[in-house]
């Protein structure tokens, strides 16, 4: 008998259907993986599974876990059931703690909750738990707050919380997407090692079919709140039958041609650029220093796309700000086109509007008070003598339009637009003022794979059309190699690896570089296009 | 920690000192010669001189300044123009009106505003919910003096539970001061407690939608436990703040309803002093209010590093 079936499951919310008619079943010790695209319903029904879903759901149809209907049981049953036989491991770990309990005493709570021990026995499992979790005592003491912990290390903790039961069933809501490639693999390794020792059954959740290819052992694909495939991993990945699915596997592999050539002009120039940052200082302490950024060196010729890869922390943003001119550098020099940016507190508007920046949160990133035409308009304050009336009309249509977005759309507001065309507008803005420069810090991180595999498609293109230069930023390392001509590895602040991307990609010659392509999932060889 | 209370009490001092400065300034230029007050219209100009050279009003500006601020430090807070009696006497014994008053009113106003705040919050949209919001509008919405009267017609004119106004004093015994000092500590709270019971609400239901929360429910937490385990002490800090807020507001804004009731407290204190032109007094009793509320935000910071672990040793 199946640990998991569920069949049949209709779930909606206020009435709006959400989920339609789905069936899924799970064994002990064996990975289901759920994909789907955002709104898909995958995270719908891992909390169908766990009844905590919004308010004004109902849900029809049997979740049966041991052959006992969880629709059917009171929500005190409910409570038992969670935590004890159901553990979840949830998508962002910055803020699934609680910041205000010990690490100790919130992995501590399950065990108490479900099998009422003392506080010091509570403890003793806890300690055990987070070892398990890879986070032993010796290191990460269990009176430590969340905040003291790294993004990795906090979903460790959740990850404790959910196995301190040793749970029959293990639900991983997109576990990995907020974190770093290695830390990625680091976690997915962990996963997979606690289904094998423990023998629980694992429901991984996640938008990424290289992450669910290489842990599951069958696959179900999710669209508009249906299963419309499901079967054995390899499987799937050999004959993927609904055209959904092929229009998946595609955008994931996808790498958009390039018409854009290089041109021996050298448009950015960075020399030895160095930014510090003060640490707090003791009372009677020597100011200590924390070097960010230190001592990089690269070029950008114009028409060409660069890549910049590292993990979070390596010093990528804050180069990044550097190059906008929005930090003080405590040594070396940046210039495009031959003019210095003077990053200490103010820019030329005439050298700033030769760049423009797309940043990653296509939500976030606009005043959602101003219309589309005041937003993307927004870089014509860099301008002498911005563009007025009919030319101004004309600046916005042709901007708009070079993203594929209608005319019409300009009186818009942001929250009218999906999140992929939210991400056009911003290019839109930055298209706006035809700067020589564009740098694209995650643009496309926060997209679903179809939007993404759209987004570089319009980059691509616009690149080739309009002679675009591109700093492209990603933690992604394929989206870097699909649309880079070169690549620079960072790390701790200092550039190690430069290259032309393929051979960066093919025969890394730093072991870090090494390191964070065997880290990042692929799909297996012959999947794809 | 103890970097961070060094800084707080340098900071404390400045304020002090820029209040000072202030204070005096601003009473500088209010028109009115107190020793003229003091002597009615008619008096003769050498008893007004006289009288100006023994109160000390005949020196500059600057130095009466140091003066004030010299016998303060000393703990001689000066002699009333009006009453002849040492200031710091007459300030003590309004404090112990003032001061039990204002912890009175803020007692009741947060034994009010947790319990119908987390009430509102965890029954989310029900009736229970809009009756709190419905009453707390009221409550921010009735002036504090208008409802005063009608407690006192009912509870002191009609019952005969409580005084109608006027203070026994605590020689009388802890119960009868209490007794005089509830209608107006009711008077007090109900406005501030309208406004605790919607920010704990609002407070609390925004941490109800932390992703914690939803982390507590997956290990089996009930929503109940949820709400008391894990939310409340998250949703505290903005609370706390609001508390900090109310405690000045209600030492030192208390002066309509202590003139309803006739309570001898440091509002109507300030109020008569400023009235007789007795400028002494009114200078201490406002430099010894923006010390309590300089005091009050400091003891709420420190609450904060004591709620929050993310806030110790940072600042």
């Amino acid at each position: 008998m199946s640990l998991l079936q569920i069949e049949g499951l209709h779930m909606a919310i206020h009435g709006q259907p959400i989920l339609r008619d789905v069936s899924l079943s799970l064994a002990r010790g064996e990975v289901l993986g759920i994909i789907g695209e955002s709104g898909s319903g995958k995270s719908m029904t891992a909390f169908s599974v766990m009844r905590l879903l919004p308010r004004g759901a109902g849900c029809l149809g049997a979740v049966r876990l041991d052959g006992r209907d969880l629709l059917q049981l009171p929500e005190r049953q409910m409570n038992n059931i969670r935590g004890r036989m159901v553990g979840m491991i949830f998508q962002e770990p910055m803020t699934a703690l609680n910041p205000l309990k010990t690490i100790g005493d919130q992995v501590a709570e399950t065990v108490r909750l479900h099998e009422g021990l003392s506080r010091r026995a509570a403890w003793d499992r806890a300690r055990a738990a987070l070892a398990r979790a890879e986070l032993p005592e010796e290191s990460f003491p269990l009176t430590r707050y969340p905040h003291e912990l790294s993004g990795g290390q906090r979903q460790r903790v959740v990850i404790a919380m959910a196995i301190a039961c040793r749970p029959a069933l293990l639900i991983a809501d997109e576990p990995t997407t907020a974190l770093d490639v290695t830390t990625q693999a680091e976690i997915l390794n962990l996963l997979r090692r606690l289904v094998q020792e423990e023998g629980c059954g694992l429901m991984l959740i996640s938008h990424d079919l290289a992450v669910v290819a290489s842990m599951a052992d069958r696959i179900a694909i999710m669209r508009a709140g249906e299963v419309v495939e499901q079967g054995p991993t390899a499987e799937i990945l050999r004959q993927m039958q609904h055209p959904y699915s092929r229009a998946l596997r595609a955008a994931s592999a996808h790498a958009p041609e390039r018409g854009a050539v290089a041109t021996g002009e050298t448009l950015l120039n960075c020399d030895g650029v160095v930014r510090d940052y003060a640490l707090p200082r003791g009372l009677l302490a020597a100011p200590q220093h924390f070097r960010a950024v230190d001592g990089v060196s690269f070029t950008i010729k114009r028409g060409e796309s660069l890549g910049l890869v590292g993990e979070s922390g390596c010093g990528k943003s804050t180069l990044t700000r550097a190059i906008l001119g929005l930090e003080p550098l405590q040594a070396g020099r940046i210039e495009i086109s031959g003019q210095p940016i003077n990053a200490n507190g103010h820019v030329d508007p005439a050298i700033r509007k030769h760049m423009q920046v797309v940043f990653q949160d296509p939500y976030g990133s606009f005043n959602p008070r101003h219309r589309v035409e005041r937003l993307i308009c927004e870089p014509f304050h860099l301008w002498d003598d911005p563009p007025v009336g009919a030319a101004r009309d004309k600046a916005i249509a042709d901007a708009l339009e070079a993203v594929g977005l209608s005319v019409a759309d300009r009186h818009k507001f942001p929250h009218e637009f999906s999140g992929g065309q939210r991400q056009r507008i911003a290019i839109a803005r930055a298209l706006i003022t035809r700067p020589d420069l564009i740098i694209l810090d995650e643009a496309v991180s926060a997209l679903d794979v179809s939007v993404r595999a759209q987004v570089l498609g319009l980059l691509a293109d616009l690149q080739g059309r309009l002679g675009l230069t591109y700093l492209f930023i990603s933690h992604d390392l394929s989206v870097v190699r699909s649309i880079t001509d070169r690549v620079l590895v960072m790390k701790a602040g200092k550039i190690v690896e430069e290259g032309e991307t393929r051979a960066v990609f093919d025969a890394p010659a730093h072991p870090y570089t090494a390191q964070l392509i065997k880290a990042a999932p692929r799909l297996p060889e012959g999947v794809g296009g | 920690m103890g970097r961070f209370l060094i800084r707080r009490l340098l900071g404390l001092i400045v304020a002090l000192a820029v209040a000072s400065v202030v204070i005096f300034l601003c009473l500088e230029v209010v028109p009115g010669d107190p020793a003229a007050y003091m002597l009615g219209v008619n008096a003769r100009p050498d008893t007004l001189a006289a009288l100006r050279a023994e109160l000390g009003l005949d020196g500059s500006a600057v130095q009466r300044y140091f003066d004030w601020i010299g016998g303060m430090l000393r703990g001689d807070f000066g002699i009333s123009y009006t009453y002849r009696t040492p200031v710091s006497g007459m300030i003590v014994d309004r404090m112990w009106v003032s001061l039990p008053l204002a912890l009175y009113a803020l007692g009741l106003s947060v034994a009010i505003a947790f319990p119908a705040g987390i009430w509102a919050a965890s029954r989310r949209g029900s009736a229970a919910d809009l009756g709190v919001m419905g009453v707390t509008q009221l409550g921010v919405a009735v002036p504090n003096f208008w409802f005063a009267m009608l407690m006192v017609l009912l509870f002191a004119i009609k019952l005969r539970w409580f005084p109608s106004g006027g203070f026994a004093g605590w020689d009388e015994g802890l119960f009868a001061g209490l007794k005089s000092l509830t209608l107006p500590a009711i008077a007090l709270a109900l406005p501030q407690a309208s406004i605790l019971t919607r920010v704990m609400r609002s407070s609390l239901l925004d941490t109800l939608g932390e992703d914690y929360i939803r982390t507590a429910r997956a290990k089996g937490v009930s929503r109940r436990r949820a709400i008391w385990a894990h939310g409340l002490r998250n949703a505290l800090i903005p609370v706390l703040t609001i508390i900090g807020l109310q405690f000045s507001f209600l030492l030192a804004g208390a002066i309509i309803i202590e003139n309803v009731f006739y309570l001898p407290g440091l509002g109507r204190l300030v109020f008569q002093a400023i009235s007789s032109r007795d400028l002494i007094v009114v200078e201490s009793v406002v430099l010894l209010l923006v010390f309590a509320v300089i005091a009050v935000n400091f003891a709420v910071d420190m609450a904060y590093g004591l709620v929050d672990p993310r806030l110790r040793g940072r600042r």
